[in-house]
């Protein structure tokens, strides 16, 4: 979406990542979505009078590599203590990060060759969760809410990026780019619908050019398609309250999912003091050099050095190619289109199966071997299999698994070629004298005329290069 | 009555039992527990269970700990096993913790037997056992005065004769105070020797567990065994426990000690009297003497009534009514967050919580937040450079003996200034140690208080048995 006049939306995003650590960040209640609610529980992440918590060094590992990915530096740091009451939070305060964050600093690329900078991104825990019953849904007004504190004490790292997202495909970018880099380091599973990953937009509007303008905060949004239309109806919002004369109030808001509108949750008059102050329960945090080493080899290559990679078996690949590309990538398939082009099947062939017929059945991607997937391509690519054919076996290997030859002798694929393809093309040339007679004389276009022809009384199971093949012979 | 190393030799030989070593201290606490309210829960079906393993193991040959069969007292702001654990306020009446503190099951593990639960100035706040939410205590003594406070109801179970040792905690004061007012041995240890985990805290940088009793053997060996490292609290000193009770009897020869001026500046006479006979014997022992000046330590008041309460004010947060303890039910959730604060704590704890609140608030923090962690650290460089001088500290611990009921509860900075020796301790995380030494008005016992560096608790016992054998003679 463009935005009315020489108008500029202005975006920084905080993105909440649930760090895929056994345990929790304080205790050693298991780390686990879907469980019967508090069920993972103990003293520690329950709050109760008289525990203290000690510091799951795993989630300080996955917090570094999320900061080695983003270029972070990586500080000795501290936490403190976010003061505030709520039910879900069963100590009234969130053990959190202030001033010394583990990572500060960074930055993330996006795709399209912008960068956004990474101000920081730092460990706290999370809260459990409240279901309010009656009334709108909201604690207020509902009749009665219920606590699961399941996720009460989750490790997260907060990732807040600077000012520099100037559309919402831009932050939708950015977000997708950043969750394949969670998934990458093993930080996260990404999992956005089960709130593993949650993002707060800071938006404002300026002319370009013009200083920064008064910013507004989404609250929670928790997809990537939210988060597009959030931060363009803000933008739009903001427009037009300024177009009118109006005035924007620093202020958070609730993006409605249904509605698609943001409404004031609460403006800065009515922020919280959240009274930061040291956590004296928890030491300082400085993780020694040998420590942040391992982790850094350890790491594994990220999407755009993945994407890049995969990129260069291409010869000049359009722009489409590269989006085929993007997909093999995010979705995690480069092992099949690897073997594919290692055991000599073209690589446009090898990413278009990939990105399309693979991504379209990716929940049945454990029934399909890179083997298989390489020895359907091979037929294909010799003519053996029509591209329609392919496509069959390899949704055949998706939903059941088994071995390419069998599925080809199972359908009756293999009786289509070399004898009955010819005798097809014969009866063809015989049913349409004028047009062969045209194909004769070098009118080319004629081919598609006959494979067509073909693939019709095939009912789409010929190959298009072997019935070429056949006329050329017969020219 | 026996000590603590007495009860436990015994029981090992055969010579006793624990289970007639636990009718003595009950018979003790039906005796007077009714006058003096020393104990708020007594676990009697609990504790004879327990000293009726260790006769078993006894009788079976098994090995028993060095702490077999001696009943002990705990303040009630340890959580232990479903027993009711209240830390003296209404708020947390009748929440049974579903899990032992650290110190418990060490206690356990050694052959203790824990009676019960002793009352406290309500979370730990007082010095006087008066903010009590169930009462105050009585002191044993004396029952028309305090036992000092806040871990008043351990000092009283000791002095009363109830059980031979108990554990007390000292966030400022409250385990060497009472231990002052009742003629007691009370220990602070070093920030981080004794496991926090399971104490309910107060200002948990400044919160110690530590002893008391009536030998300063018992101090050490009930030291010895609640101390170590504790993996399951982040600021657990990392090495095992020290050994302490070998270390008793190595006297004070050689030993540099300081009488610090500010230490007895503003105490009653007969204080400071007993604090210079306790230098005279100290110097009889073969320990050096000087006198030096921390001026520093007149900061530490304020400093410690600006941590302490921005600490508990975080602290005591998460009594909220939602999970544990009171409910005052209200319109919603707000409203019934405040109903229930309102209701379930008293008003010490309340003014607290507001100081605290006050001194963390935006606009506040850098002038007194921020300023007293200044001070704190300028504490922690003056005690430096005092050990540099010295190898321990002397001075009083209380600047009175024990004070009658009432005397100080209208005036609460006159209440503060009862901790004015001890909380520079707190404050830099050192180690001290209270003994009694001499009497004051009224014959009741005077405290001497002697300071040591963080981990110096061995040469602290060691001084502390010089005093104990000057004063008497055994
Ligand atoms: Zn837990």
């Amino acid at each position: 979406m463009t935005l009315p006049g020489s108008w500029e939306m202005v975006v920084g995003l905080e993105v909440h990542t649930e760090l895929k650590t056994a345990t929790k960040m304080f205790c050693g209640c298991a780390n686990h979505f879907g469980a019967e609610p508090n069920t993972n529980v103990c003293p520690v992440c329950l709050g109760l009078p008289g525990s203290l918590p000690v510091l799951n060094e795993r989630a300080v590992e996955l917090a570094m590599a999320i900061g080695m990915a983003l270029h972070s530096r990586i500080a000795p740091s501290t936490f403190h203590r976010k003061n505030y009451f709520y039910p879900d939070m069963p100590k009234d305060f969130q053990i959190s990060q202030y001033d010394l964050p583990i990572n500060s600093g960074g930055y993330l690329d996006l795709p399209d060759g912008s960068r956004v900078t990474i101000e920081r991104a730092h460990l706290e825990e999370d809260t459990g969760k409240s279901t309010h019953l009656g009334g709108s849904g909201r604690i207020h007004g509902a009749e009665r809410s219920l606590v699961d504190y399941n996720r009460s004490g989750v490790p997260l790292v907060e990732i807040v990026s600077g000012p520099d997202i100037r559309s919402s495909a831009q932050a939708r970018a950015y977000a997708a780019e950043l969750r394949g880099i969670l998934i990458a380091t093993g930080a996260s599973d990404g999992r956005m619908e089960e709130g593993s990953m949650r993002i707060d937009a800071n938006v404002s509007v300026r002319k370009s050019g013009d200083p920064f303008g008064t910013r507004c905060e989404i609250k929670n949004l928790n997809s990537l398609r939210s988060l597009h239309r959030a931060i363009d109806y803000e933008a739009l919002r903001q427009i037009e309250v300024i177009e009118e004369g109006g005035v924007i109030r620093q202020e958070t808001r609730h993006w409605d999912e249904n509605l698609g509108v943001t409404s004031t949750m609460r403006t800065k008059e009515e922020a919280e003091d959240y009274r930061y102050f040291r956590e004296p329960d928890l030491v300082d945090l400085a993780p020694e050099q040998g420590w942040q080493d391992r982790i850094r080899l350890s790491l594994p290559a990220m999407p755009a050095e993945r994407r890049t990679k995969l990129a260069e078996r291409l010869n000049a690949p359009t722009p489409a190619q590269l989006d085929a590309v993007g997909v093999v990538i995010d979705l995690d398939l480069e092992v099949f289109v690897n073997a594919a082009i290692d055991a000599g099947v073209d690589p446009v062939l090898a990413i278009a199966r990939t990105a399309n017929e693979l991504a379209g059945g990716i929940e049945g991607i454990k029934n399909l071997t890179p083997d298989a997937f390489t020895a359907t391509l091979l037929m294909e690519q010799s003519g053996q299999l029509s591209a329609t054919q392919a496509k069959t076996v390899l949704g055949e290997l998706l939903a059941h698994g088994g071995e390419p030859a069998g599925i080809v002798a199972a359908k009756g694929f293999e009786q289509l070629s070399s004898d009955s393809l010819g005798s097809t093309v014969e009866s063809l040339i015989a049913e349409n004298p004028d047009e062969w007679a045209r194909y004769c004389e070098g009118d080319e276009k004629l081919a598609q005329f006959f494979i067509g022809q073909v693939m019709k009384l095939t009912k789409g199971q010929a190959n298009g290069k072997a019935v070429i093949a056949e006329l050329q012979t017969r020219r | 009555m026996k000590t603590a190393q007495q009860i436990a030799r015994d029981v090992r030989s055969g010579e006793s039992s624990a289970q007639s070593e636990l009718d003595a201290s009950l018979a003790a606490i039906r005796g007077r527990n009714e006058e003096l309210n020393v104990f708020l829960y007594v676990d009697e079906a609990g504790a004879r269970a327990a000293a009726a393993a260790i006769d078993e193991k006894v009788a079976k040959g098994d090995a028993v700990g060095p702490l077999a069969g001696v009943p002990i007292a705990i303040k009630d702001n340890m959580c232990q096993v479903g027993i009711p654990t209240t830390c003296s306020s209404k708020i947390l009446e009748g929440w049974r913790p579903p899990y032992n503190a650290t110190v418990i099951d060490r206690l356990v593990a050694a052959g203790a037997v824990p009676v019960g639960k002793t009352n406290l100035d309500e979370f730990a706040m007082g010095s006087s056992t008066e903010n009590s939410a169930f009462g105050p205590t009585r002191n044993p003594l004396d029952p028309s005065r305090v036992p000092g406070g806040s871990s008043g109801g351990s000092a009283a179970a000791v002095a009363a004769d109830m059980t031979p040792i108990a554990l007390g905690s000292d966030t400022g004061g409250s385990i060497r105070q009472p231990a002052a007012l009742c003629g007691l041995v009370g220990v602070k240890p070093s920030y981080g020797l004794v496991s926090r985990y399971g104490l309910i805290a107060f200002a948990s940088s400044l919160d110690q567990i530590g002893p008391f009793s009536k030998t300063v053997m018992d101090s050490a060996i009930l030291l010895e065994t609640i101390a170590g490292h504790d993996p399951m609290d982040s600021t657990s000193l990392p090495e095992p426990a020290p050994s302490l009770s070998a270390h008793v009897e190595d006297g004070v020869v050689g030993k540099r000690i300081a009488l610090v001026r500010e230490l007895i500046e503003g105490a009653d006479a007969d204080v400071v009297a007993s604090v210079n006979r306790a230098v005279e014997a100290l110097k009889d022992a073969g320990a050096s003497i000087i006198e030096i000046s921390i001026p520093e330590l007149h900061l530490g008041l304020s400093a410690y009534y600006l941590i302490a309460p921005a600490e508990a004010s975080s602290n005591l947060a998460r009594y909220d009514g939602v999970r544990f303890g009171l409910r005052v039910d209200a319109e919603d959730v707000e409203a019934m967050n405040t109903a229930t604060r309102t209701a379930g704590f008293g008003a010490e704890v309340k003014r607290r919580i507001m100081l605290g609140t006050y001194a963390l608030s935006a606009g506040y923090f850098d002038a007194y937040y921020g300023q007293a962690l200044k001070v704190r650290t300028q504490m922690i460089n003056a005690f430096q450079r005092a050990y540099a001088q010295a190898d321990l500290l002397i001075g009083a611990t209380a600047p009175s003996v024990a004070f009658p009921f009432g005397s100080k509860t209208s005036n609460p900075m006159a209440m503060y200034l009862s901790d004015v020796f001890t909380i520079p301790t707190n404050l830099a995380g050192e180690a001290a140690i209270s003994v009694p030494f001499g009497t004051g008005e009224a014959g009741l016992p005077t405290g001497v208080q002697l300071l040591g560096p963080g981990r110096s608790e061995a040469q602290l016992f060691a001084a502390a048995r010089v005093l104990e054998l000057a004063e008497v003679g055994s």
